[in-house]
């Protein structure tokens, strides 16, 4: 059990694939940042169980603090302290999650682009998947066309109980039990089990245009229907990374982590303090920006053709 | 009552789904990034050998099934009951007709059998590995022939029907590979 999970060849990949990112930056002038791993908050979002543990800062008090799901509300915070464009290269972390793609610790590259358009970032997220792989350009397929194409449905129209109904007629055995409250949670079924397993073996994927329900830190668009400023990266069937064209307005933001909030008392999840720092930050003024987060594990996955995660980390979970 | 949540599920593991013992083939976590996370489990079920997709709800609760699994010693068959006992309790059990469908052809008195109990009644049974048995029935080898490595059906004494190298003669014992139902060896005797 001591030795690696990962093959040292496949180390020895994904260190030079690390190399050829901070080159690609470094020539478009992006700045490497780091921030910290631990916060005093994290992200609310019912989804994300964040880990948390205690600093006795003095005996007296010992304080909370939450290992990082992903950089994003630090990384805000440089950017509206005025830094311009920067990347990140860091361990984010997830409790529960655990399998064939997911591991509890995981690393992610992240960067954000002042005065992006989402289509400008597609168009970067292209070309640095051509310096490290020679990939092709990615197709762009928007999320209503995608479940058209897939499951003849439109994703922004169809109530909770149609999504139920084509879900249980593709598989009954799988899904007659199965009850889920939110119409988002059965676009996100039909999504993981029938649509993502069979994108981006050609070329990666782009898809955008997600539901506004669905928006996560993204802005929300003015067309109809309202869509999320979003998009997700696929390949080999792996959903790899996500885009936002980023939420810059306080008050909106509040309101989320408040909705947030809500959701996880439904749930049972325990309640989390909001992150005032990032929200002072965002008040401040966080410029214009589009900004993604890329599973790195996962990208060295496509890159190898490893089957599961642990084949291009050091040392899986079950064995750290 | 003991529960699994749905992501602790590995292979092997015994469960209840509507009153009825699976047993987890696999389990494949799937979560968006941004949503809802997802049990993909392949399971098979007990009771009849076939195996279902279900998906589960992350952290959802499960009913872990009180499944035992004994090497039993078969005794005998009356017909209607083949009967094992517990080699150490000498508990017995009878197992109906439709369990045995795929073991019976195989088994002699005294075989140990892996014998699966829920709610005190067996529900599979799995012969030993390996058996000795006799050919009841099989043509005359023809003598010279062993370079083409000819085979021919052979009937052993259970009824059971697998194909053996040409120099094997009725009265023979031969070891048989119950999983896979193929020869062997030759045997001394049983």
């Amino acid at each position: 059990m001591w030795q690696p999970t990962a093959s040292l060849q496949n180390l020895a990949q994904r260190a030079e694939v690390l190399c050829k990112i901070r080159h690609f930056f470094a020539e478009r002038h992006i700045l490497e940042v780091e921030t910290p791993l631990l916060s005093g908050a994290t992200n609310p979002d019912p989804n994300l169980d964040s880990l948390s543990l205690s600093l006795a800062r003095n005996t007296a008090h010992a304080k909370t603090y939450y290992l990082q799901t992903s950089p994003e509300f630090a990384m805000k915070r440089l950017l509206a302290a005025g830094s311009g464009p920067i990347y990140q290269i860091c361990k984010a972390f997830r409790d529960g999650e655990h399998g064939r793609l997911h591991n509890p610790e995981f690393t992610l590259l992240e960067w954000y682009r002042p005065n992006f358009t989402l289509e400008e970032l597609m168009t970067e997220v292209d070309a640095l998947f051509a310096w490290l792989f020679s990939f092709q350009k990615a197709k762009r397929i928007t999320y209503a066309d995608l479940f058209q194409e897939f499951l003849e449905i439109n994703p922004h129209t169809a109530d909770l109980a149609t999504l139920e109904a084509l879900a249980r007629s593709h598989n009954r055995d799988a899904f007659h039990h199965l009850t889920l409250n939110d119409k988002d949670d059965w676009l996100q079924l039909l999504m993981t089990h029938f649509i993502e397993p069979f994108l981006g073996f050609v070329t990666p994927v782009f898809v955008y245009g997600y539901p506004a329900s669905q928006a996560a830190l993204a802005a929300i668009s003015k067309s109809t229907p309202e869509v999320a400023e979003r998009f997700e990266i696929y390949m080999n069937g792996i959903e790899i990374g996500n885009a936002f064209f980023e939420l810059t307005d306080p008050a909106s933001q509040r309101r989320r982590f408040e909705e947030n909030t809500q959701k996880r008392q439904q749930l049972k999840k325990p309640v989390l303090p909001f992150d005032e720092h990032f929200l002072q930050a965002l008040e401040h003024g966080l410029p214009t920006c589009s900004g993604i987060a890329i599973g790195l594990d996962r990208l060295m996955m496509v890159k190898t053709g490893a089957k599961t995660i642990g084949e291009v980390m050091a040392f899986h979970i079950e064995h750290a | 009552m003991t529960t699994y949540t749905s992501n602790e599920l590995k292979a092997g593991l015994k469960i209840i789904l509507e009153n009825e013992p699976f047993n987890i083939v696999e389990n494949e976590f799937v979560k968006p990034g941004k949503g809802q996370a997802f049990n993909r489990v392949k399971l098979r079920n007990l009771l009849n050998g076939r195996v279902i997709d279900r998906t589960f709800k992350a952290s959802e609760s499960v009913e872990a099934a009180d499944v035992i699994e004994f090497e039993m010693q078969y005794l005998y068959n009356d017909g209607v009951h083949w009967h094992f006992m517990h080699p150490e309790t000498y508990e017995q059990y009878a197992v109906n007709a439709p369990i045995m469908e795929n073991a019976a052809k195989w088994l002699t008195p005294q075989a140990m059998c892996l014998v699966t109990i829920w709610n005190n009644t067996a529900i599979t049974v799995l012969p030993p590995k390996q058996v000795v048995l006799q050919v009841a029935q099989t043509e005359p080898g023809i003598r010279g022939d062993t370079a083409t490595g000819g085979s021919k059906p052979a009937t052993l004494s259970t009824g059971a029907v697998v194909r053996v190298p040409l120099f094997i003669n009725e009265g023979d014992f031969i070891k048989v590979d119950t999983r896979e139902e193929t020869y062997t060896a030759r045997a001394k005797g049983p």
